[in-house]
């Protein structure tokens, strides 16, 4: 019989302080090959930092972020971006840049600065330009972008990365209903490949669509479990101040949960 | 999205080959380098007197005069054009330009400097009356000034991590800088001309000695700068996005700083304060075509050296036999540019 496998990235006790404020405070988290981890929570809850300690972005000054066993701050940059491919909130992303060459980044972890792309680096830009749906605009610029197709664009750059663990920040801001779809499909896709993956995301009834849900307030991990786990839906309820229940749904697509706000 | 990542299905749309966007801006390069080559012709034949092709008869003035002053205000637009795209790339604003960093009033407080020492020397200070000596101890000020001034501003803002604190710290600089001058000016009165003509932005004065220097700059400066030009296009995405790709930010940002104020001080030394050339360059060439910052920096320094070298011809012809300061008719041709995409961008 064997042991469940390594995680490919664990935070332990890690902690952060930002500006006197304790913005993450003794949070330890394992994300395993082949699994989708939700992180939910009010805002200022810390979701974001956790997720940019995760992507050894930012430095915690308690505990540790292990890699593959690695240790995150030890691993050269490029070699931490190979492992780790982080979309950021959407925002900061603008320019006159072609869409083609945006999802192009994604390979510089693989290229290096100085290197040209090759043919293994046009494929994985394709495929993922082809699975955001991005293709028909790959020759447009971002700035020319609706919010939704620039979204898409971002997504596909980090999965050009083709990296075992994803961490996605919002990835479903400013996207309509079947493109949010599409990018849960993006997910499972992934997930297939036994890539893992982390996503921060405010739709509570989306998040409920993951392997996972890890629930946060004030900086600290209140509550992990499964979907259907009543303690999880009752660290929910708790986090948003009883303004949503979790409700059980089910239809031809099999079982499913939902967030449904409360009177 | 019509399928996820874990399809296997092999893609069909996908471009391999040489793509449809740098071919424009292979074409966009043929154009400038063919308008630089015509304008280095035209410059040539501009003198007080209008065109003039009787070559033979100029040969003198020509190898003397024109061609050194044609080829070098070439070179200076083209290392104020690769400047300001490098600029505008650094700090993701399309408005920054590459006298931001305190390299300007830095040149100006070398030239001054210089100036203010001449006169107590009981020198002749004006340019029209300077020696070989004197004059070439103001480009050297003005080189070093410049240098000094990014420096100070890198000082200041502990590098180059923070691309904001860089450009706060370029402000005081400049201001800090420009204060000294006018304390100097004021001890030193007649240093006040001589810096008024040598920063007004001429190409009155080059020769090949000032096209050496330049175009060694940009042979320096352009390829350093093309090497990390992906970095550049990782900006994009933002700071930490950049840095999640891997990519080495305070470095290649260090590298970048020092390659524009090379490109910059190089050019300010040499041929005085022209303005806008640096800032409209990469607006041009983005209006025609849409490219990484690799292609971006080096038909940036492309349009920059024609703007400048059609800037000169005209300076010299429009009112001969009197001549324009080039910097002022850059100004005003940069300032109603921007003007009319501000409308339109409005509208």
């Amino acid at each position: 019989m064997t042991g469940p496998a390594a995680p490919l990235l664990e935070a332990s006790g890690v902690g952060v302080a930002l500006g006197g404020r304790r913005v993450l405070d003794d949070v330890s988290l394992a994300l395993h090959a082949g699994q989708w981890t939700a992180i939910v929570g009010p805002n200022g809850a810390g979701k974001s930092t956790l997720l940019s300690v995760l992507a050894g972005l930012c430095k915690p000054d308690r505990g540790q972020v292990l890699a593959g066993g690695d240790r995150l701050d030890a691993l050269p940059a490029r070699e931490r971006a190979r492992r780790i491919a982080w979309l950021a909130q959407q925002g900061e992303a603008d320019g006159d840049l072609a869409v083609r060459d945006i999802v192009g980044l994604g390979r510089l972890p693989h290229q290096g600065l100085f290197g040209a792309p090759g043919a293994d680096d046009h494929r994985a830009v394709d495929l993922a330009l082809e699975a955001t749906g991005a293709t028909a605009f790959a020759a447009r610029r971002l700035g020319e972008l609706s919010g939704g197709e620039r979204q898409r664009v971002l997504l596909a750059r980090v999965l050009a990365v083709q990296a075992p663990v994803v961490l996605l920040d919002e990835p479903t801001t400013h996207l309509d209903a079947p493109h949010q779809r599409a990018v849960l499909c993006c997910i499972n896709g992934l997930v297939r490949q036994q890539v893992a993956v982390a996503a921060v995301l405010h739709d509570l009834t989306l998040a409920l669509a993951a392997d996972r849900v890890v629930v946060m307030d004030r900086g600290r991990v209140c509550a992990i479990g499964t979907p259907g786990d009543p303690a999880l839906h009752a660290a929910i309820a708790a986090v948003f101040e009883q303004a949503v229940s979790i409700e059980r749904i089910e239809s031809s697509g099999g079982l499913r949960w939902v967030a449904v706000p409360t009177p | 999205m019509s399928r996820g990542l874990g399809d296997s299905r092999p893609a069909t749309t996908g471009r391999h080959g040489i793509p449809a966007v740098p071919a424009r801006a292979a074409m966009l390069a043929l154009v400038l380098v063919a308008a630089s080559v015509l304008l280095l012709l035209a410059g040539l034949a501009a003198g007080s007197d209008g065109l003039s092709f009787a070559w033979a008869d100029e040969w003198t003035l020509l190898r003397e005069i024109r061609a050194p002053r044609s080829i070098g205000a070439w070179l200076a637009g083209a290392l104020l054009g690769f400047a300001g795209a490098v600029a505008q790339g650094l700090f993701r604003n399309p408005l920054a330009d590459p006298y931001l960093l305190g390299s300007a009033a830095g040149a100006g407080l070398g030239v001054v400097l210089v100036l203010a020492a001449g006169t107590t020397a009981g020198a002749s200070i004006g340019l029209a009356s300077a020696g070989a000596l004197l004059q070439l101890g103001l480009v050297g000020a003005a080189f070093l000034g410049a240098l000094v001034g990014v420096a100070l501003t890198l000082l200041l803002a502990r590098g180059a991590a923070r691309p904001m604190s860089l450009l706060l710290c370029g402000v005081v600089v400049g201001v800090l800088l420009t204060a000294l001058s006018d304390l100097v000016m004021l001890v030193s009165p007649d240093a006040m001309r001589g810096k008024q003509i040598f920063l007004l932005g001429t190409t009155g004065f080059l020769g090949w000695n000032s096209t050496l220097v330049l175009g060694g700059v940009l042979l320096l400066v352009l390829p350093l700068a093309l090497q990390v030009s992906r970095a550049l296009d990782a900006l994009v995405l933002g700071e930490a996005s950049a840095a999640s790709l891997g990519v080495p930010l305070p470095q290649v940002r260090l590298l970048l700083v020092t390659t524009m104020a090379l490109a910059t001080g190089a050019a300010v030394a040499q041929a005085g304060m022209i303005a806008f050339v640096g800032l409209v360059a990469p607006h041009l060439v983005r209006r025609c075509v849409t490219v990484a910052h690799g292609p971006l920096l080096a038909l940036s320094a492309l349009a920059g050296g024609v703007l400048l070298l059609a800037g000169d011809i005209a300076a010299r012809t429009l009112v001969a036999p009197q001549e324009l300061p080039v910097g002022v008719l850059t100004a005003v041709l940069g300032g109603i540019y921007l003007l009319v995409l501000l409308r339109r961008r409005q509208a």
